[in-house]
């Protein structure tokens, strides 16, 4: 019975190994600046299309399924304010976060893990680099830094996707849409809606980093750490998720919702 | 064969004196499984080091502990005089600014040039920092003497293996390391390629008088290591005299354990089964 608990308690203590040693290189010299903005590159740059079409259609799924349900009690004007509620506070930030989760911890796991396998960290390491510093941060502060930001974006493409289907299949006018989105949100939204990206980023960054450096067993080895990493940070993200989304809901209720 | 000059073995001798590395009752283990076993040896300055033995049988492992990059579970490491054992990985970086390794495929950047692959110890190791200029006369002179001086702008991948081994040495070499540490030198390759390889490896170690380590499962490459030197005048490998090797000394793996220490005349007169069968069978 201990012998199976055993494996999962190392891990979770080595990775929370990894996150102390990541939070101690932050402030540490060097800081490695072009490898940061390559990252935010592949990471915000490169998830751009796909995150695009995400929320914009995400969006416009929005819109069609409540229209349906808001016509039968003659509500469709309250379009605007559910899409925009439904997708700040979840929508946006956990469909962005998986799509980049599939994409980077993915991405991040198996270039990391192939470096592993081919003896790329170890030269680093007898070369005078901490591989945590070189690689596990820039990836860390550019997913931190960019998830939110796609996210943003993907709220509005999303928007915009709930516009179309407002405008051209419930004949809702610009400002009617516009302004019921704009009202509904308050503070907590907002702030929920970034606070989620930005916890998501940590968990997408670090979970790919931790299974890309402690890949053993060759290429074979590379494709379960790819696996494992997508998977692990995809669930991890569902069960942040419930608790934040708890905290909020608790912060609303106790009237502190900032709002 | 014999009768030599050996200004080079005066030399050796003069400096002989400080010890690079040494290992006390050594072991290491992954997931109970000894990779190592209680290893002992030492080496001093301007000796050489062949490691021989099969594959699996724990030289990575002995290289790898050497510079602290794999940590012993029981028994101590001394790098330069000094204890590493359980010194932090920041501590170490200036111990490792004074060692080149060769990694067993190369590990090269496969997302960096030849150019930026060779320069970057010097870029990233504080003690070894240099000009622009100088740093880019360092990396062309390292490259071509491994003759590849032509590859700067190549990446790892354009490469055949060979080149990229000989990348690799370059890397290593390329700030004049007091101990360098070849891992498997010419696994996987040709026998022609394989031989070139250890002539750059002699001749790195007799030009600079380099501490050499270097681990394989190829008797030949340490009998390369052991018969001859790098002549300036020739521009070549000639016989060596036994004075000039005198500083090489053998030893021999088997499954984690150091089943063999001592000269390559006295690896060639064993009567240990495991070992003569080793030498015989190349
Ligand atoms: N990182 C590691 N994790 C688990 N086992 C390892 C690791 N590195 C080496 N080993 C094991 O240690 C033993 C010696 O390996 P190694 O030193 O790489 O052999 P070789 O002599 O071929 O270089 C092998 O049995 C190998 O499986
Ligand atoms: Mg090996």
């Amino acid at each position: 019975m201990l012998d199976i608990l055993k494996g999962p308690v190392l891990s979770i203590q080595e990775f929370f190994v990894l996150c102390g040693r990541t939070i101690k290189s932050l402030g540490r010299r060097p800081h490695y600046f072009p490898d940061l903005v390559a990252q935010m590159d592949i990471i915000g740059v490169g998830s751009l299309p796909i995150v695009l079409l995400c929320g914009f259609f995400s969006g416009v799924v929005m819109a069609l399924q409540m229209s349906r349900a808001l016509r039968t009690y003659g509500a469709v004007t309250q379009t605007g304010p559910i899409v925009a509620i439904t997708l700040v506070r979840e929508m946006g930030p956990v469909l962005t976060s998986i799509v980049v989760a599939g994409r980077n911890s993915a991405g991040i796991a198996s270039e990391l893990g192939s470096m592993k396998v081919t003896e790329q960290i170890d030269a680093m390491r007898a070369l005078g680099t901490d591989p945590v510093q070189k690689l596990v941060k820039p990836r860390l502060i550019a997913t931190s830094i960019m998830l939110p930001c796609l996210t943003v974006i993907a709220d509005f493409v999303g928007l915009v996707g709930g516009f179309m289907i407002a405008h051209f299949m419930l004949s809702l006018t610009g400002s009617e849409y516009w302004n019921g989105a704009y009202r509904a949100l308050e503070y907590n939204d907002v702030a929920q809606g970034l606070i989620k990206p930005f916890v998501y980023a940590l968990v997408i960054a670090m979970v790919g980093c931790f299974y890309g450096l402690r890949t053993t067993g060759g290429t074979q080895g590379v494709g379960l750490s790819t696996t494992k990493a997508v998977v692990i940070a995809i669930v991890w993200i569902f069960v942040l998720n419930a608790f934040i989304t708890q905290i909020f809901v608790w912060l609303a209720e106790k009237g502190l919702g900032l709002s | 064969m014999t009768g030599h000059p050996s200004t080079q073995t005066a030399h050796r001798d003069a400096s002989q004196e400080y010890e690079i590395l040494r290992f006390e009752h050594v072991t290491i283990a992954f997931d109970g499984d000894p990779a190592i076993q209680d290893i002992s040896f030492q080496i001093r300055h301007g000796e050489s080091l062949v490691i021989l033995g099969s594959a699996g049988s724990g030289k990575t492992v002995i290289l790898k502990t050497s510079i602290g990059l794999l940590r012993p579970e029981s028994g101590r490491v001394f790098l330069f005089g000094e204890d590493i054992t359980h010194r932090k990985e920041l501590d170490l970086f200036d111990l490792r600014a004074r060692v080149g390794m060769l990694f067993q495929e190369g590990a090269l950047f496969d997302s960096l040039t030849i150019e930026e692959n060779v320069s970057y110890p010097l870029l990233n190791q504080k003690t070894l920092r240099c000009t622009e200029s100088e740093m880019h006369n360092r990396v062309e002179e390292s490259l071509r003497f491994v003759e590849l001086e032509h590859t700067l702008e190549k990446f790892p991948s354009e490469l055949s293996g060979g080149m990229r081994r000989r990348v690799g040495i370059a890397r290593a070499n390329v700030t004049k390391p007091e101990l360098v540490i070849y891992d498997s030198p010419t696994a996987g390759l040709d026998p022609i390629t394989a031989n070139n390889i250890m002539a750059l490896i002699v001749k790195e170690r007799d030009l600079r008088r380099a501490t050499t380590i270097i681990v394989t499962q190829r008797f030949q490459d340490g009998q390369i290591m052991a018969k001859y030197r790098y002549d300036r005048e020739q521009q070549n490998l000639v016989a060596a005299s036994p004075a000039d090797v005198a500083g090489l000394r053998l030893m021999v793996m088997k499954d984690g354990r150091l089943v063999f220490q001592g000269t390559q005349q006295e690896l060639e007169q064993s009567r240990d089964p495991y070992i003569s069968k080793f030498v015989l069978r190349h």
